[in-house]
């Protein structure tokens, strides 16, 4: 039992060794939304591939856990860049500057939130107010809000079909649920007077099912199920094009090129932020940086595209490179 | 009715009851085994066709050019129908090695995962003359489906085609490396000092319920607590082999600490009454005589628990080991992923090609797992003795 007692001497002594140094870093450190993730684990591939840089290590941690841990402050031990479906709140902002971190935003395209169900099924016309009274948890009858009783779709509009209303979403940790209620029911409760502002309840009696992060699932449950809808990504919705197909929202259907020009009215953008006082620091950053922002991952007929970027505008693509060539830093003002 | 008859009647309720209670565990076996041939069933079908990978014969010719845009080196009517990473290594390739400058070969280069699942009958979405023209390179013997090496010999990427689990497995193994040193000396350790040692106490008692107890957990809590302690206090490097081990290794120490014990008890009084009857001291009766009888138990506890942390994928996620990282580590502080994360990965992936490769991931996962459970067994067989 003589090498027990080795064993037992192995253990401890790596545990020192590394609890005691942090190794010098040479690879850039990426978190942030697991929208963004894939294309920024694309060019973090392709970055890797092409160039002699270590390929950056990019976790999906989801936006709000990226900006969590990208304003812990300025050192090895935090990450260069966060990746994040949302714009940066105010809160996070201030607390970047309080921290001394300089944080520098790049916009690098769109993502459509899209209501898809299967193929075979008819087609659905809807408006926003439809899919809020659909999902909501109340709903204005007679002046009042009342627990939402609708349970077929043709009794919130004549003109849909009368089919049981059966929603996979979404769960509340996602992201996509956000942004889901920011653009359609906030948007669409803003201009009904009983909910008194923005509502963004969804009910709880089984017409929504929270169906976890993976949207895969949610795709495979709506190819089984004729009368269910999903909510999802468009890259989703792309890939699975040949047995699914997206409800058209407010008279918009959901293509590239509708979400691009900002018609269909639920898309939303993509950034990532960049902590300025690491580059020069870590090495690569600008390169990544700059291959991200090139014509060949955003542009209009860039890599990223394949796999469900929606690209922004030429106008605006030119924009964020010149925005990044100054290494223009955000400040307060710029997200009011 | 008589005595006899009686009890024939009452003998008849006796062996049906015992024949629908037998019929009850028929009845489970048969339902466990259903679902478990389902699953296996369904992995083996949609995994199996990612053992194989479309690959084109096609020319590359190497000009000046190619270093500014390596499309130029391919066919253009190939062009579209090749892996996306042969065309933009070109370039890195020919500054490594001078003498390919000016040259043209015939090769066999891995092709598109669009083109990969056509062939393979999966959905893919090329058109109608994409199609026609795959088919004539099919024909003519330039377009065949070859073992999929790559899958093997690769990290993680974004490109299915070219997308493997050597990342995933080898940080698996660094992370099991650091589990076994942290867990197996302070789990037999505790086991030990409880056994032999501790009195019985409340204090010992409180230590042996808190020990149960602690087994039961879920398993993200030690997640949570390896971010806090590991990483934010020690300062551990995030997503590293080391991070991910010592979390797996404190989750692991209950369950070894248990199945130690339950090994050291099971030795008969006789043994070690014996030896402290021919002058053994305590560290002696320990040495030679309990730890080696306790080995198989031990053994077997730690080699489930082995399995158990190879399958985690909750405490690691909070630890940052779920994360695009495609390089096999080459030390115990580099970040790293492993393979229950690499599942996850490719299964929250939209491109449907990654199908494949979920479901053969998955496979392999459950052949390690099996292969452990087997070793698990053989050994508690092998060195199991009778009293």
């Amino acid at each position: 039992m003589k090498s027990l007692k080795i064993l037992a001497l192995v253990a401890l002594s790596v545990f020192f060794m590394a609890a005691g140094n942090v190794l010098a870093r040479e690879q850039i450190r990426i978190v942030g939304s697991s929208t963004v993730y894939p294309f920024s684990s694309y060019v973090a591939e392709e970055f890797g591939a092409t160039t002699k840089f270590k390929t950056p290590v990019v976790e999906s941690t989801g936006s709000g856990g990226g900006h969590k841990l990208f304003g812990e402050g300025v050192g090895e031990n935090t990450p260069d860049i966060t990746n994040s479906s949302r714009r940066i709140k105010e809160k996070e902002l201030k607390n970047n500057i309080e921290k001394g971190i300089e944080t520098i935003e790049v916009k690098i395209g769109y993502d459509g939130i899209v209501l898809a169900q299967n193929k075979d099924s008819e087609d659905l016309d809807l408006t926003r107010k439809d899919i809020l009274l659909a999902v909501a948890e109340e709903v204005p009858v007679n002046g009042k809000l009342v627990k939402n009783p609708y349970k077929y779709w043709n009794e919130i509009n004549p003109s849909l079909p009368k089919r049981e209303i059966l929603v996979y979403g979404p769960p509340t940790s996602s992201g996509t649920r956000d942004s889901f209620e920011e653009l359609v029911m906030e948007e669409a409760s803003k201009k009904i007077k009983e909910y008194g502002g923005k509502y963004s309840k969804i009910r709880t009696d089984g017409v929504y099912v929270p169906a976890g992060e993976n949207d895969n699932l949610i795709v495979q449950r709506l190819v089984k199920d004729k009368t269910a809808v999903g909510i999802f990504g468009y890259s989703f919705l792309e890939e699975n094009s040949d047995r699914l197909k997206a409800a058209i929202i407010d008279n918009v259907e959901p293509t590239a090129e509708n979400i691009s020009s900002g018609k269909y009215p639920v898309a939303r953008s993509m950034f990532f932020y960049v902590k300025k006082n690491h580059l020069g620091k870590v090495p690569g950053i600008e390169e990544y940086v700059d291959l991200f922002v090139s014509e060949k991952m955003i542009g209009g007929r860039g890599a990223l595209k394949r796999i469900g970027l929606i690209p922004l505008p030429k106008s605006e693509r030119e924009k964020v490179r010149a925005d990044w060539q100054n290494r223009k830093v955000l400040k307060i003002e710029d997200l009011k | 009715m008589s005595v006899k008859n009686i009890q024939s009647s009452r003998n008849k309720k006796r062996y049906f009851k015992e024949k629908v209670f037998k019929m009850y565990g028929v009845i489970a076996l048969f339902i466990s085994f259903a679902f478990l041939v389902t699953f296996f069933g369904n992995m083996i079908f949609k995994g199996y066709s990612g053992l194989r990978q479309a690959k084109i014969y096609t020319t590359i010719s190497i000009t000046p050019e190619v270093l500014e845009d390596p499309a130029y080196a391919f066919l253009e009517d190939d062009y579209y129908y090749i892996s996306r990473d042969e065309i933009r290594r070109l370039p890195l390739k020919i500054q490594d090695s001078k003498d390919m400058m000016n040259k043209t070969f015939n090769e066999w280069v891995i092709a598109d995962s669009e083109v990969d699942q056509y062939l393979k009958g999966r959905p893919n979405r090329l058109k109608n003359s994409d199609k026609k023209y795959l088919d004539k390179l099919k024909e003519e013997g330039k377009l065949k489906l070859f073992f999929n090496w790559n899958f093997f010999t690769n990290g993680d990427s974004n490109l299915p085609e070219i997308a493997g689990i050597k990342a995933a497995v080898f940080g698996t193994i660094y992370v099991m490396i650091i589990t076994i040193l942290v867990s197996v000396p302070l789990g037999i350790a505790t086991a030990i000092y409880l056994e032999e040692y501790a009195k019985d106490n409340w204090l010992t008692r409180m230590i042996e319920v808190n020990i149960n107890n602690l087994a039961a957990i879920p398993s993200i809590i030690y997640g949570l607590l390896g971010l806090a302690v590991f990483i934010n206090f020690l300062h551990v490097p995030r997503s590293s082999a080391l991070a991910g081990g010592l979390t797996l290794g404190i989750m692991n120490l209950p369950v070894i600490v248990i199945s130690s014990r339950a090994a050291i008890k099971s030795i008969p009084p006789s043994i070690k009454e014996a030896a402290y009857g021919v002058g053994a001291s305590k560290l002696q009766v320990i040495w030679h005589h309990i730890l080696p009888l306790a080995v198989p138990g031990i053994l077997t506890g730690f080699i489930i628990g082995l399995a158990r942390s190879i399958g985690e994928t909750a405490p690691l996620l909070v630890v940052g080991m779920v994360a695009y990282i495609p390089d096999a580590p080459t030390s115990f502080v580099q970040s790293t992923t492993v393979l229950p994360a690499q599942i996850y990965t490719w299964s929250t992936a939209s491109l449907r090609a990654f199908t494949e490769k979920t479901a053969l991931a998955i496979l392999v996962l459950l052949a390690v797992m099996l292969l452990l459970n087997t070793l698990a067994i053989w050994l508690r067989n092998k060195y199991e003795k009778q009293w």
